[in-house]
């Protein structure tokens, strides 16, 4: 894609951005009232540390200055200290970020890996048995309450058929130095199998959970994908020179079916995002969405309004990414 | 090749009879075995959300500290009269799913009424307004969208605090996008054909336009993409519930009850299983349901 | 005497081919008898839902559901087609038997290059190419070069690398063309090659198609509705009316002396010079329903000069040898 379209697009995104930012601001600034008071809460803090934080917080001053704050303060990475934790916002998000990102990685990964072949096949079998099935599978993933279906796993395999932990990211036996800080990496990286296992048997159950709507809908949009690309002219073409079944499906029906699939991936990428604090919780995943529900029962402001920001902003990010996938890919959309 | 399938198409439309294209769609569903079946079923909830005080067995709050965690009917120690057993307080779980369906269904019900609404009148002043009032709000859906769903929603909540009216604008404040987006395209579509031309060459108001002449022929796409939306938010606020930030005890929630039931799922199985069981019926159905409606109502499904 | 000479390339007898669809049965091909012979440009003209393309679609077993051939033979090379089992089906097509189709840019895959188009034709049914993998890559590209320069493609060598959407329309059905014939086919069927070129185009497209069957000795069917094409480049004309063949003869004698009013129809509204001054007359009425259709003349409904005969079902008549019109009027004032 020429490199002046791809800025362009992304110059559109900053109107986004700023008016996201601005909504997340706002949510936190119309707290009714005072968040000074309700971050205190129950714990003893003096007159003077109270007069500091809100001096600190720029509460006595007017909405518009404090929103240039907020934004300048946002650029730079800095969304003040974590009252709970004793440490700047941005670091405990950072501290948690890299389980909640692999947690989403893993479910990606399975979701296309078993979404993408599931529904090749539903189309080639079109009204089979097996067509059938998937369709109702898909269904099912999408009306299933992710908690509950997480509850459910833990309370067959982990209850029941003792064979996968309770929770948490890896046992308490493994000390494994963190590099990447991607737990399935490092164990790998430092050749310790067990540990890699270890952690492996921790994230699959979760992955599953989150990952289990994407999948269905992967799954149906790769169906009907294939099944319009399979009436196309150029398939019915290829038949016509007497290509082999095999040549036409992998060759030049796939190309152009998986187009939309990965376009659509991207974007339902965004909403692993918020499946990521159902399933934290769940599974108690030590991640960046279990803590924001915690906070937020613990009246952490900034921490929640820093790590919605982030959120928001990622998920611009994705269905940007999502957009230009989907134009770059298709040989056919005219930029 | 396909001339010959688009013969027999062009055969079937020339010689129906002028019937209102809405009645004709609604017929179709209504040949939808299994969409009808679900809708059926949809219909079962709603009587036991309207009716509860006359259905449930048992009063949903009334705790009994002899039978917590008393079995469903056919395990050893179960008892008819509470057929689904009881949780960690001894509250009858079948009565409590009785009443979580108000919740459930008022909130859907409530979110979606007042998104629809909202995003109607946005979408209609959007599309056929144009001009800044579509930038406008045109921006502000892209915003709105920037957040995923969850998310804004736990942010909403964070700063509003728990209650069942601030789940409902929670909910609401991101779900009105949807219904707008599909009026405004729709509106786009339909301010360029001939009876609109008509209206506004008669000299009507531009309210009257959008109300009278547009608006019904835009109810179709919309009526069907608010149905489906209706299990989305109704999976939302169970989530919202799970994470105790929904509608507050004792009002029972079928989300809270699994929530509930996550200290038990060692030795009561029960307690979070069937309120999880009634979200996946009544989702389930409602998208069965909402899939056949969509069906019906597509043009591309009638050869 | 059963010499390869004097039989026909191709024999259908009786063709029926049905879609079965959502309002009923459509018969879209309904007892068709044809002949093409070593060496002869046929043309099929007919209107859209005459039945033209999806006889040709049966011919090469590309009729998917819910379309199947309902009964019928079609000999090709005295070998009956209609049994065949589809891989064995797919030996003929591109080998034996070739096709284009009307729409050149659909017909071709966006997403692969043209010269792999080309070359996977020749990897599937080429045995006198090398079997050694390199040798055998090397000689299938120079027979592809060779394609596109023999189709008129400037500078083949290096456009072998580019994509559909690079190339004009009229090259873009010159490449058709080209992956048509590549492994010299005996019968070529040719779907509309005209229709969505320009009319300087046109000309260049049909040359081209009539020198290579002359120097290929190929026989040619010509599928369009352009009775000036037929004109031009078929030794022989059959005229496809809902379904069914309305006339055949030579183009001379049909274009000359049309007998079925349908074709003098078609003839009629041609604007010609000789007709200045004089209205065009096009044909009253539609094609009929192709569901349920009535046993009498299906071109009653339209026709000027219909009588109570016409009424009942209308065998085709033979004028003379190779000259068969369906019509009760056929035969009169003869010669």
């Amino acid at each position: 894609m020429p490199m002046g379209k791809l800025v362009e697009r992304l110059l559109q995104l900053v109107p986004v951005l700023l008016g996201v930012s601005v909504i997340v601001f706002l949510m936190m600034a119309l707290t009714p009232g005072d968040p000074v008071e309700i971050m205190i809460g129950d714990q003893n803090v003096t007159a003077q540390e109270e007069s500091l934080l809100r001096q600190d917080l720029g509460l006595d001053l007017p909405l518009h200055e404090r929103f240039a704050t907020f934004l300048g303060n946002a650029v730079t990475g800095n969304f003040g200290l974590s009252f709970y934790h004793r440490r700047p916002v941005m670091d405990v998000i950072a501290e948690r970020l890299p389980a909640t990102v692999e947690l989403s990685l893993v479910a990606l990964l399975l979701a296309l890996v078993t979404a993408i072949p599931l529904g090749v096949l539903a189309a080639v079998r079109k009204n089979t048995i097996l067509d059938r099935l998937a369709t109702v599978g898909s269904l099912l993933g999408v009306s299933l309450p992710g908690f509950w279906f997480g509850i459910l796993l833990l309370m067959l395999f982990a209850v029941h058929l003792h064979v996968l932990p309770v929770s948490g990211r890896i046992g308490f036996s493994s000390e494994v130095q963190p590099i990447t800080h991607f737990l399935l990496i490092d164990t790998l990286i430092q050749g310790r199998f067990d540990a890699f296992l270890d952690a492996l048997s921790h994230v699959v159950l979760p992955a599953i959970t989150l990952g289990l709507p994407m999948t269905a809908i992967l799954m149906r949009v790769t169906r009907t994908s294939m099944l319009e690309v399979m009436r196309s002219d150029y398939v019915v073409f290829a038949e016509a020179k007497g290509l082999s079944r095999h040549r036409i499906l992998f060759r030049h029906a796939l190309k152009n079916a998986l187009i939309p699939t990965v376009s659509v991936a991207a974007i339902e990428t965004g909403s692993l995002l918020g499946g990521n604090m159902i399933v934290e919780t769940v599974f108690g995943w030590p991640g960046l969405g279990r803590l924001v529900v915690e906070s937020i029962f613990l009246r952490n402001y900034p921490l929640v309004q820093a790590a919605v920001l982030l959120y928001a902003l990622t998920y611009v990010m994705l269905n940007f990414v999502a957009d230009i996938l989907y134009t770059t890919l298709n040989p056919r959309v005219k930029l | 090749m396909s001339a010959a399938a688009d013969n027999a198409g062009g055969a079937a439309a020339v010689s129906d009879r002028r019937e209102s294209p809405f009645l004709r769609n609604l017929g179709n569903f209504a040949g939808n075995r299994m969409a009808l079946a679900a809708a059926a079923v949809v219909g079962i909830f709603v009587v036991l959300a309207v009716f509860a005080p006359l259905i449930a067995p048992q009063d949903p709050n009334e705790t009994d500290l002899f039978r917590r965690l008393q079995p469903p009917v056919w395990m050893a120690g179960g008892d008819w009269a509470y057929p689904l057993g009881c949780d960690g307080l001894g509250r009858d779980i079948l009565s409590r799913i009785i009443y979580g369906a108000r919740v459930s269904i008022f909130i859907g019900a409530a979110v979606i009424l007042l998104a629809t609404t909202v995003g109607i009148m946005a979408g209609l002043a959007a599309g056929y307004l144009r001009g800044w009032v579509d930038v406008a709000i045109s921006r502000l859906v892209d915003i709105l969208l920037g957040f995923p769903y969850l998310i804004f929603a736990i942010g909403l909540m964070a700063m509003m605090g728990p209650g069942l009216q601030n789940i409902i604008i929670a909910l609401a404040y991101k779900e009105w996008v949807i219904p707008c987006r599909v009026v405004r395209g729709e509106t786009l579509a339909a301010r360029e054909i001939e009876y609109v031309e008509a209206a506004r060459a008669l000299g009507a108001s531009r309210g009257h336009i959008m109300l009278r002449e547009i608006m019904p022929n835009i109810l179709s796409p919309v009526i069907v993409v608010s149905t489906i939306r209706m299990a989305h938010v109704i999976i939302l606020e169970a989530s919202l519930s799970f994470l105790g930030l929904g509608v507050q005890p004792p009002t029972a929630s079928w989300g809270s009850m699994v929530a509930d039931g996550r200290a038990f799922i060692l030795e009561a199985w029960w307690v979070s299983t069937f309120p999880g069981l009634a979200i996946l019926l009544l989702v389930l159905s409602i998208n069965v349901a909402s899939q056949g409606l969509r069906d019906a109502f597509d043009p591309r499904f009638h050869e | 005497m059963t010499d390869t000479a004097s039989r026909p390339l191709l024999e259908v007898r009786g063709l029926r081919t049905a879609f079965a669809t959502r309002n009923g049965l459509v018969r879209a091909v309904d007892g068709v008898d044809l002949d093409v012979r070593q060496g002869e440009c046929l043309g099929i003209v007919g209107e859209s839902g005459s039945g033209k393309s999806v006889t040709f679609a049966s011919v090469m077993g590309l009729v998917r559901s819910p379309g199947y051939i309902e009964g019928g033979s079609i000999r090709f090379e005295g070998r009956e087609l209609t049994g065949l089992a589809p891989s064995e089906m797919r030996l003929l097509r591109g080998r034996d038997i070739a096709m284009t189709m009307q729409d050149a840019l659909t017909a071709l895959n966006p997403a692969l290059t043209v010269g792999e188009q080309l070359t996977e034709v020749l990897h599937a049914h080429d045995g006198t190419l090398p079997r050694e993998r390199r040798a055998r890559r090397i000689a299938v590209r120079e027979r592809a070069v060779e394609m596109m320069r023999l189709v008129g493609i400037p500078s083949p060598e290096t456009r072998l690398g580019n994509y559909p959407h690079e190339f004009s329309g009229g090259m873009r059905q010159r490449i058709m063309i080209a992956i048509a014939l590549a492994c010299r086919p005996k019968l070529l069927i040719a779907d509309e090659p005209t229709t969505a070129l320009d009319v300087t185009i046109q000309a260049q497209v049909l040359d081209l198609i009539a020198d290579i069957r002359q120097e290929l000795g190929m026989s040619v069917v010509l599928i369009t509705h352009d009775l000036g094409v037929v004109a031009e480049h078929c030794d022989r004309v059959m005229v496809m009316y809902a379904g069914q063949v309305v006339e055949t003869g030579t183009t001379r004698q049909v274009i000359a002396d049309p007998r079925h009013p349908y074709t003098q129809g078609l003839l009629n509204s041609i604007p010609r010079l000789s007709m200045r001054g004089r209205r065009i007359r096009p044909i009253d009425g539609q094609v009929p329903e192709l569901i349920d259709l009535p046993a009498q003349c299906r071109f009653f409904g339209r026709c000027a000069v219909r009588l109570e005969p016409c009424k009942a079902e209308i065998a085709m008549r033979a004028m003379a040898e190779g000259r068969m019109v369906r019509c009760v009027r056929a035969g009169e004032g003869e010669p």
